[in-house]
């Protein structure tokens, strides 16, 4: 009889995504269910979902879900947290929306120490609109809104959300990662779960960047996608751990 | 018997709101209402609430569509430029029906405009005011002691329809001192809200709260049952009060602070002889139209004022139906009309009456 | 019987709480009441004012128009209210720090060195006492009692060793009025 050694997360639900092929949100839910698995928190999670690609998360992870207004989930994660302090909250955010029109939410969030956990998927792309510039696009790369090419003259310089998060007292745990090869999921699966443990011990803001591939508004191959990640993203968005608290899980 | 408090009106609505059972309370300060904001902060942590100064506006509305998901009791407050930052949060808390209280203690606009008591805000309160097709409950108080007592019907009903409902003050209410009765703080749990996300625990389904429709067949579906629903509103919710309109050849439709220097001003015009009387509207949405219609087919003449160049009167005019005439007199950018100037605009219209009595019965008869 | 009020002068002289507590007297002793203090473009023009009602019926325009008195302790409260005063009006003008009065004939008007009476009683700040308790003598519009009695809710209870001498304030400047014939 046959050994199942590979099975669906219980917090996923049994559907087909929607997203394109080659785009790493797939992988990242389920790294995200995986660590909900793991540490049970599905039944006492309340999920905070962004306007972008990943918007539908709440067809895909199987928990309770509130769809926030575009940049806004860390407000609302942090109503829902301060009326149900003992639940699990977490939003999960593209770089359009966490980086740019949420940029003044995300910062008071994590400056404040709530004791929540936030997932922030950077492609360095507007997805959902078509492929837009967003404030994570590198300089040199095409975007229908820069189609020469981001300039920093006209158009300044791509955010590191990290870097910047870093500069603050209140998070307990900020880690960037990257899901294009096995041995990048591994580490980034264990961030993630890490960054649940915090928000369980009560560690206060816990936050990873998750870089993930578009290849459909990158205009390349996922493959492509995939090495393009590799030699111009983490050059700009070094994948490490900018802050652990000691003794976490 | 409970005892009479002297309270300013800002403080009036927070302690109402935290007897009503209002335990969070997020908002950003800006004036004429930073005295609603200073009560939250030193009183809801005394009965184990959470008081949250926000980054924003936007921050604190979105607070408090959060702490609503979860189905708590919880309101904003702010005044003129705050409450349009506010509005794209509200749009989201009536798409996705949950029950919220907002309160704006109307200061003079557009723009910076100034801190001087207005009634500026009625289209963008009354009309929706953000993105959608959409209304907010709107309740008008007069009084110190209404702002009170509005403040848990606001909740009820916030709760009851599922939908935020705004309190509509102004600077003068918000900043006056008047005796008070505080209702009896609210006992009990409330209503249950079995659509609240708590974690779904051992339900096998979990919840959803959203209001991205992105199928037509289904967002049309949505907008006609939120159309319902403000249809129930109006049948079950509308509130306005009269006051010596049994007789009335003119009424005066105002609301508020106005709605005070109307009702000196029609005890002035009856004084004279003047057959005059005030239709109050207290809830500007459901707006009361069936009593100035009432009013308007049996011959009454309308006169509204306000406390900025014309907004409500639009309304009055609607329910009014062209089966009467509406005057409009109004005083704005934060200056307050003394209740003579309005007396004289009475005369004017019974001064018409007198006037043109002979050829409208000419023509009628 | 409608009182319609307004107490003016700078700030610091007292006069929002000289307001509030009338507005507080006059609750105690189950009238209506409306306290409104200045505001948006009343603030205009160097003085802090507020304007009170006391009322037997319900207050309809809590904003005063035609004040029935007015108790002004600078010069500009003077130059600004005293043409707002009804006809037969009562102006109680603190001439401790105005010089002349209103050149109205159709007002009655009081002066009273309220700051020097004030300092005799060994406590500056009960200058607008003197002037209240005046207020009250030529009115009648409320009891002094009432007022000790706002005093209390309104002091903080570490503040309460000065009810003494505000209530001396208040009775001395009844008496001055009551006793002394007075001219404008």
């Amino acid at each position: 009889m046959a050994k199942i050694v590979f099975t669906r997360p219980k917090s996923m639900k049994d559907v087909v995504t929607h997203y394109c092929p080659g785009c790493h949100h797939g992988i990242i839910h389920r790294l995200v269910g995986e660590a909900l698995d793991e540490l049970e928190l599905a039944p006492k999670t309340i999920g905070v979902a962004p306007v972008g690609c990943s918007v539908f998360i709440y067809d895909y992870i199987d928990t309770d879900f509130i769809q926030a207004s575009h940049g806004r989930a860390p407000a609302v994660a942090t109503g829902v947290k301060r009326a149900l302090p003992d639940k699990f909250v977490f939003t999960y955010q593209g770089d359009g929306d966490l980086a740019a029109i949420g940029t003044a939410e995300i910062i008071h969030a994590a400056a404040r120490g709530e004791n929540i956990t936030v997932i922030f998927v950077n492609n360095a792309i507007y997805g959902m609109t078509g492929g837009q510039s967003a404030p994570t696009t590198l300089v040199g790369q095409s975007s229908t809104t820069t189609p020469k090419g981001r300039t920093s003259q006209n158009d300044g310089f791509p955010i590191q959300v990290c870097e910047m998060l870093n500069t603050l007292q209140g998070p307990s745990m900020i880690s960037r990662v990257a899901v294009h090869t096995p041995a990048q999921v591994i580490r980034a699966k264990k961030a993630i779960r890490r960054a649940f443990q915090c928000q369980v011990e009560g560690r206060g803001f816990s936050f990873v960047e998750v870089l993930s591939a578009c290849p459909t508004n990158w205009g390349m191959t996922p493959l492509d996608a995939g090495k393009w990640l590799e030699n111009e993203m983490i050059p700009y968005y070094p994948v490490k751990d900018f802050r652990i608290p000691e003794g976490v899980q | 018997m409970t005892q009479k408090v002297l309270m300013k009106g800002n403080e009036a609505i927070a302690e109402a709101a935290i007897r009503a059972g209002c335990r969070f309370f997020f908002g950003y300060p800006i004036t004429p209402q930073n005295e609603l904001l200073e009560y939250m902060a030193r009183n809801l942590p005394k009965v184990d609430g959470v008081f949250l100064q926000s980054e924003s506006e936007i921050g604190a509305i979105n607070m408090v569509m959060g702490a609503a998901c979860t189905g708590a009791r919880v309101m904003t407050s702010s005044s003129g430029p705050g409450i349009s930052l506010k509005q794209e949060g509200i749009s989201y808390i009536a798409g996705s029906e949950l029950p919220a209280v907002i309160v704006n203690i109307m200061r003079t606009g557009p723009g910076l405009g100034g801190i001087a008591p207005t009634q500026s805000d009625y289209y963008q309160a009354a009309k929706g005011g953000g993105h959608g097709d959409y209304r907010l409950m709107v309740l008008a108080p007069s009084s110190v002691q209404e702002m009170a007592d509005l403040m848990f019907l606001a909740f009820d009903k916030a709760d009851e329809y599922r939908n935020p409902v705004m309190v509509l003050g102004d600077g003068v209410l918000g900043q006056m001192m008047e005796p008070v009765i505080l209702p009896e703080p609210k006992e009990g749990k409330g209503v249950e809200k079995p659509w609240a996300t708590t974690g779904k625990g051992n339900n096998p389904k979990s919840k959803l709260i959203t209001s991205l429709y992105i199928k037509p067949e289904e967002a049309e579906k949505f907008c006609e049952h939120l159309a319902a629903k403000y249809l129930t509103m109006a049948e079950r919710d509308t509130r306005w009060e009269s006051y010596r309109t049994e007789d009335a050849e003119i009424i005066v439709v105002a609301y508020g602070t106005a709605a005070r220097l109307c009702m000196a001003a029609v005890d002035m015009a009856r004084d004279k002889g003047i057959r005059a009387g005030l239709i109050r509207p207290i809830t500007l949405f459901p707006f009361p139209s069936a009593p100035i219609y009432a009013a308007a087919e049996k011959g009454a003449r309308f006169l509204t004022v306000e406390l900025s160049t014309g907004q409500m009167v639009d309304d009055v005019r609607l329910a009014v139906s062209g089966k009467s005439t509406v005057s409009f007199y109004g005083r704005s950018g934060g200056m307050v009309p003394d209740p003579r100037d309005i007396l004289s605009q009475i005369e004017q219209i019974e001064s018409e009456k007198n006037g043109s009595t002979a050829a409208t019965e000419g023509g009628a008869a | 019987m409608e009182h319609r009020m307004i107490f003016a002068g700078f700030g610091g002289q007292g006069v929002m709480l000289m307001g509030q507590l009338v507005a507080y007297a006059g609750m105690l002793e189950g009238k209506h009441v409306a306290w409104i203090p200045s505001y948006g473009p009343e603030m205009r023009g160097g003085t802090a004012n507020c304007a009170v009602t006391v009322s037997d019926k319900p207050i309809a325009s809590p904003i005063v128009y035609e004040p029935t008195a007015a108790i002004v302790l600078n010069q500009p409260s003077l130059e600004k209210f005293a043409p707002q005063l009804t006809p037969g009006g009562q102006l109680l003008i603190n001439s401790s720090l105005i010089s002349g009065i209103s050149s109205r004939a159709d007002i009655n008007q009081v002066c009273l060195k309220a700051n020097d009476l004030a300092n005799q009683l060994g406590n500056l700040k009960v200058a607008n006492m003197f002037l209240l308790g005046a207020l009250i003598g030529l009115t009648e519009f409320i009891h002094i009692e009432s007022v000790i009695e706002a005093l209390k809710k309104v002091l903080p209870p570490h503040r309460h060793n000065l009810l003494e001498v505000n209530r001396q304030a208040l009775q001395k400047g009844l008496e001055y009025v009551t006793s002394s014939s007075l001219g404008a």
